[in-house]
């Protein structure tokens, strides 16, 4: 398998994803789902500028990401899967999808969303959709850098 | 001089506050920038909170880095906007110059500044 990170983070490709997890695990492509993004090509160049050329950024809907996650499972290079949203990562691994563990990297504050650690934040059914997508197969930690210490599901309820 | 041209200093962690309180320190002028921190912050939150530092002057918007999640927020919320003009890179002496170079024209006050900030960096 050559995603060796699946990550929520609502600031998508960033210091942390690129620097912080990136290097440490050799990354060589990114999948970046998500919807306004993925229509977007001036966002694109964007987010391009904040990674190395030695990495390819894959930009993709939810629903591309559905029907392309075995390709990129598949691919001989070491990947990250990034979504924004709770929502959109739970949509993509439909099933479980063979993925061991999901990482909570940044998920900020909104109305209706409750504290869990200074850098999570979760409405009651965001946590329950992360609770039900963990049934499903994947471990599911917070920690927003390698250097951190992950933080189990059960200790954000 | 213009004293309405603004600058908002867009930073990750304490950068911002600290560059701005140094500029102040240095030069005596106060009131003309404005710090951002990304901390805790999603985009949407971040470009809030920029538009507030903002708040419809022509502003110089000071960003740390060439990308990533600051440079961003303010080009989702502010490209193409004609009175907001993105400076990268920011350091001390791109402040210090600009605090003293508010009479320019604002597309000529961010090529100055610029200009000046990476003449700053040096190899000795």
């Amino acid at each position: 398998m050559s995603i060796v990170l699946y990550r929520i983070d609502d600031r998508l490709i960033h210091g942390q994803v690129v620097i912080g997890w990136g290097r440490p695990l050799g990354a060589e492509f990114i999948v970046l789902v998500d919807p306004e993004v993925s229509g977007s090509e001036w966002e694109q160049d964007l987010y391009r500028m904040a990674v190395p050329r030695s990495v390819d950024i894959i930009f993709a809907d939810v629903e591309e990401a559905r029907r392309r996650l075995p390709e990129w499972q598949a691919d001989r290079r070491r990947g990250i899967l990034l979504t924004g949203t709770v929502a959109a990562m739970a949509a993509v691994c439909r099933n479980g999808a063979g993925i061991p563990k999901i990482n909570l990297g940044g998920i900020h504050h909104r109305p209706g969303r409750r504290q869990r650690l200074p850098y999570v934040f979760l409405t009651d059914d965001e946590y329950r959709t992360l609770m039900d997508l963990q049934q499903q197969g994947p471990k599911i930690t917070a920690q927003d850098v390698p250097t951190a210490k992950a933080v189990g599901l059960d200790d954000l309820a | 001089m213009n004293k309405d041209l603004r600058g908002v200093v867009v930073a990750h962690g304490r950068i911002a506050e600290a560059l701005v309180s140094a500029a102040e320190g240095i030069s005596g002028v106060s009131d003309v920038l404005v710090p951002v921190s990304n901390d805790g912050c999603d985009r949407d939150r971040l470009e809030d909170r920029i538009a507030e530092a903002i708040d419809g002057h022509p502003t110089v918007v000071f960003v740390d880095l060439p990308s990533g999640s600051c440079l961003v927020a303010v080009l989702h919320r502010f490209r193409g906007e004609l009175n907001v003009k993105v400076v990268t890179g920011v350091n001390l002496a791109m402040l210090l110059d600009f605090l003293f170079h508010r009479e320019l024209p604002l597309p000529e006050v961010a090529e100055h500044v610029a200009s000046r900030g990476s003449g700053a960096i040096r190899v000795t």
